[in-house]
C-alpha cells in the first residue's frame, strides 16, 4: 500500500505545464507538494473534478490535463467514466486515490471498499488503465502514464492519511481561478 | 426575468431550427446534453446531425456543469440542454459552480408536462411550477421560450452571460418543431 502524498511527490517531478484538477484531500496533498497557478481547485460540488477536467481537455486539446480525484468523489459521479470514455480526449489523465474512505469526513468507509475502478474505466472506454499499489512500480511507470494517449485512468491504492487541514477559503480563492485561466491560456 | 404571459400566446409555435440558428449565432460551440423529452425531436436530434455544433452526450446533468465550466476557462462557449428534472437534480453543482463561482453556465431546460398556454408558475406540473422561484432565489437570469418571438432573447442573454460571467437559463415551455 502506498501513501498519497508520496505518490504526488513522485508525480510532481514529472508535471510541467499540465493543468492539474484536484479536490478535497487530493487537493490538500497536491498543493502541499506543488503549489502552482496551473492547479484548478474550484470544483463547486463533490465529484465534478473529472467533469471539469474533461471540459479543459476538450477546450484545449493541445494541453495535457491531469485529474487527481478521491474514490469518494468518483463514486459521486461514476457516470463520468462513460462520458469521458465516449468523448475520448487523448490529453486527459485521470488518477483516483483509492483509500477506501471518505477522508474529509473523518474516515467513514466508502460503500464497497474493494470496488475495481480501473476495470470500470476500461469497460467504459478509456484508452489505457493502470492499477498501482507499489510505489517503486508507480515511480518507474508514471512518466509513461502521463505521456500515453488518453483518456488514461490510474488507480492509486493508498492508505488513509493522517488528519489533514482543509483550508477551503485558500483552495477556492477566486484569485486562484483567475491565475489558473491566465496560466492555462498563456502562449508558450 | 421573463416568465410573463406576454410570452405565452395561444396557438403559436416554436421552431427548432430558429433556436439552433440563435444558438450558433451566440458563439456556442459545444452542446452538452442529457436527453429531454420536450426538446429531443426539435433540438437534440437536429443538433446531433449539425456539423457546426459539437454534441457531447453526457450521462448525468451535473456533469454538464463541470464540463461547461472547464470549457469556459478555455474561452469556449457551451450550452447545456437538459430536462427540468435534471436541472433540479443538479442544483448543488449549479449552486457551487454557476452561482458561487460566477461561471457563465448557460442552460436550456425543457419543461416536461407543462401546458404551453400557461406561465411556468401556473403549470399543471408541480416540478415546473417551482423552477422560476428556485432560479430567482438563486439569482439566476431566466427567459421563457414559448413562441418564435422568444428566440430573439437567446443571443443577447448568452453574450451577457459570457461577457459578465454569470449563469443564464432558458426555459423551453413548448416542444420545438422539428423541420
Amino acid at each position: 500500500m502506498m501513501k498519497r502524498d508520496e505518490c504526488f511527490r513522485i508525480l510532481a517531478r514529472h508535471v510541467t505545464d499540465q493543468a492539474v484538477v484536484a479536490t478535497y484531500s487530493s487537493a490538500v496533498d497536491w498543493v502541499g507538494v506543488s503549489p502552482r497557478p496551473l492547479n484548478y481547485l474550484s470544483i463547486g460540488a463533490m465529484g465534478l473534478d473529472s467533469s471539469h477536467g474533461l471540459g479543459l481537455a476538450l477546450g484545449r486539446p493541445d494541453r495535457r490535463v491531469i485529474v487527481l480525484q478521491g474514490d469518494g468523489s468518483l463514486l459521486m459521479n461514476l457516470g463520468c467514466l462513460v462520458t469521458i470514455g465516449a468523448v475520448a480526449p487523448k490529453n486527459l489523465v485521470h488518477f483516483v486515490a483509492h483509500n477506501e474512505t471518505y477522508e474529509a469526513n473523518g474516515g467513514h468507509p466508502i460503500p464497497q471498499r474493494g470496488v475495481d475502478f480501473a476495470n470500470m474505466a476500461r469497460a467504459a472506454g478509456y484508452a489505457a488503465t493502470h492499477d498501482f499499489s507499489d510505489l517503486r512500480i508507480f515511480e518507474q511507470q508514471v512518466a509513461h502514464v502521463l505521456e500515453q494517449d488518453g483518456p488514461v485512468f490510474a488507480t492509486l491504492h493508498v492508505e488513509p492519511s493522517k488528519p489533514l487541514t482543509y483550508d477551503y477559503p485558500s483552495l477556492y480563492d477566486p484569485a486562484k481561478r483567475k491565475a489558473f485561466k491566465a496560466a492555462f491560456n498563456a502562449k508558450a | 426575468m421573463e416568465g410573463s404571459l406576454a410570452s405565452v400566446a395561444k396557438g403559436r409555435e416554436l421552431d427548432g431550427n430558429g433556436i439552433i440558428a440563435a444558438i450558433k449565432a451566440s458563439g456556442i460551440e459545444y452542446i452538452l446534453a442529457v436527453p429531454d423529452i420536450v426538446t429531443s425531436a426539435g433540438l437534440l436530434f437536429p443538433i446531433a446531425r449539425d456539423k457546426d455544433l459539437k454534441l457531447v452526450r453526457v450521462c448525468k446533468e451535473d456533469e454538464c456543469v463541470g464540463i461547461a465550466s472547464g470549457l469556459s476557462y478555455c474561452d469556449k462557449r457551451a450550452l447545456i440542454l437538459i430536462q427540468y428534472t435534471g436541472f433540479l437534480d443538479s442544483l448543488n453543482a449549479i449552486r457551487g459552480v454557476a452561482v458561487e463561482y460566477k461561471q457563465p453556465i448557460c442552460m436550456m431546460v425543457g419543461l416536461l408536462g407543462h401546458d404551453p398556454e400557461k406561465t411556468p408558475r401556473a403549470s399543471p406540473r408541480y416540478g415546473v411550477r417551482i423552477i422560476e422561484p428556485i432560479l430567482e432565489d438563486m439569482g439566476i437570469a431566466h427567459h421563457l421560450l414559448s413562441v418564435d418571438a422568444d428566440v430573439a432573447k437567446i443571443k443577447p442573454a448568452i453574450d451577457k452571460a459570457y461577457t459578465e460571467s454569470h449563469p443564464v437559463t432558458f426555459l423551453v415551455g413548448r416542444s420545438p418543431k422539428a423541420s
